[in-house]
């Protein structure tokens, strides 16, 4: 079985499982990236990525996605698209179970990414797609001069709200604090924006649906429990994310907020497996900071190898 | 990929022989992107047991409309009704896209 032993196994291809990767390969270390849907990540669902260093008038998410791969692939990397179901980290070789098959590795870089946050309201799920989204840059131009509610007060929120004034009669955002967590160099376009209108310090409390199409939201205030109902014909949900540990849940140590505990090294409470990206706990979740957690990773699995 | 339109909907989709998967898309959407690669290998996958079409929704407004589609990529299974037999909202990996089409009898 020797030979079936791979040196890395990456888990996840988005930027930080693909830097992972690359580097890796770059070092003679026979490596793999098991990758569920498509090359990206969360990075892939970004119209224009401007704040990745390099590309004068940014870059496409998909694209950069698929750049990232094929970048791989020149130094022998493979993906394989499969929905890893359940791991063996602390067996040696490391054992990654798909579906249909199990592979072998000495090491494992997880770089599972994070999902969007919901609301959990009840009939949030049932509403998804009539009227509830996720996703502005997808959904938006079903939204034409109609009006929206966008509940978030953080970078995404506020990138939301920006492009959807574009497109909607009427933006409301609905933020839980009395000001934005949103990076400063928003603020000016936000200003300008005439068709977008806060509501602080309040919180969605119900979604109002007809026909079993969003209607409207019912809005309270954090101040003063005061109740005003909205209506909308969409609503988008932008108030962060959530690790994706499922996966590794009981093996790998995560923090209270689950993400998982992996200082700038990226190694984990198991020798040999490494978290990088929005996964692991730390300041800033950026693409450049994936990447960069990516070859770290890598440097401590070549070592691992030894 | 045939991409359908409301001209030849009836044709290719309502009145074909056995099920057809639709794709609800845009050029636009960045999901939809990541998602046409899997469909084309689900397609190589299943082979003549399913036919998979798109519909981009710029062009085939109508469509879009009367399915009720709201975001996107929406899939929806038909079989010879005039009403989907099942309905998913989002995109997925191709091993959950042959699993949920056989759960709605595609096999």
């Amino acid at each position: 079985m020797e030979n079936n032993c791979l040196d890395v196994i990456v888990i996840g291809g988005g930027p930080g499982g693909y830097c992972a990767a690359l580097y890796a390969a770059r070092a003679n270390l026979s490596t793999m990236v098991i990758e569920k849907f498509a090359p990206g990540g969360q990075m892939a669902t970004t119209e224009i990525v401007e704040n990745y260093p390099g590309f004068v008038d940014g870059i496409n998410g998909f694209e950069l996605g698929m750049q990232m791969k094929k970048g791989t692939e020149r130094f022998g990397v493979k993906t394989k698209f499969a929905e890893v179901k359940s791991v063996e980290l602390d067996k040696n070789p490391k054992l990654i179970h798909t579906a249909k098959e199990t592979f072998e590795a000495k090491t494992v870089i997880l770089a599972l990414g994070a999902f969007p946050r919901e609301l959990g309201l009840p009939n949030e799920k049932n509403l998804r797609g009539r009227g509830v989204s996720y996703c502005a840059t997808c959904d938006g131009m079903f939204y034409k001069n109609k009006t929206v509610v966008i509940v978030g007060g953080g970078n995404t929120a506020v990138a939301d709200a920006l492009f959807l004034a574009k497109i909607c009669k009427k933006v409301y955002l609905v933020h839980r604090r009395d000001e934005l967590r949103a990076s400063k160099t928003y603020m000016e376009s936000l200003k300008n924006a005439e068709n977008i209108e806060f509501i602080w310090s309040s919180e969605v409390v119900e979604i109002l649906e007809e026909d079993m199409m969003v209607s409207g939201v019912k809005v309270k205030s954090k101040k003063d429990d005061s109740i005003r109902m909205v209506s909308c014909d969409g609503i988008f949900v932008a108030i962060g994310n959530i690790p994706n540990t499922k996966l590794i849940e009981g093996q790998i140590t995560l923090d209270e907020a689950g993400y998982v505990l992996a200082d700038e090294t990226t190694q984990t409470n198991i020798p040999g497996v490494f978290a990088v990206g929005d996964m692991r706990q730390k300041p800033l979740r950026q693409i450049v900071t994936a990447v960069a957690d990516g070859a770290v990773a890598s440097k401590y699995a070549e070592e691992f190898c030894l | 990929m045939l991409v359908v339109t409301s001209e030849n909907f009836e044709q290719e989709v309502l009145k074909a022989q056995g099920p057809v998967l639709v794709d609800f898309f845009a050029d636009w959407c960045m999901p939809c992107k990541m998602f046409a690669p899997i469909l084309e290998d689900a397609q190589e996958q299943l082979g003549s047991r399913i036919k998979i079409v798109k519909i981009n929704i710029d062009e085939s407004i109508q469509l879009a409309q009367k399915y009720r589609v709201m975001s996107i990529p929406t899939l929806k299974l038909f079989t010879g009704e005039e009403e989907p037999r099942a309905t998913f909202v989002g995109a997925m990996s191709q091993e959950e896209l042959v699993d949920w089409l056989a759960e709605n009898g595609v096999e």
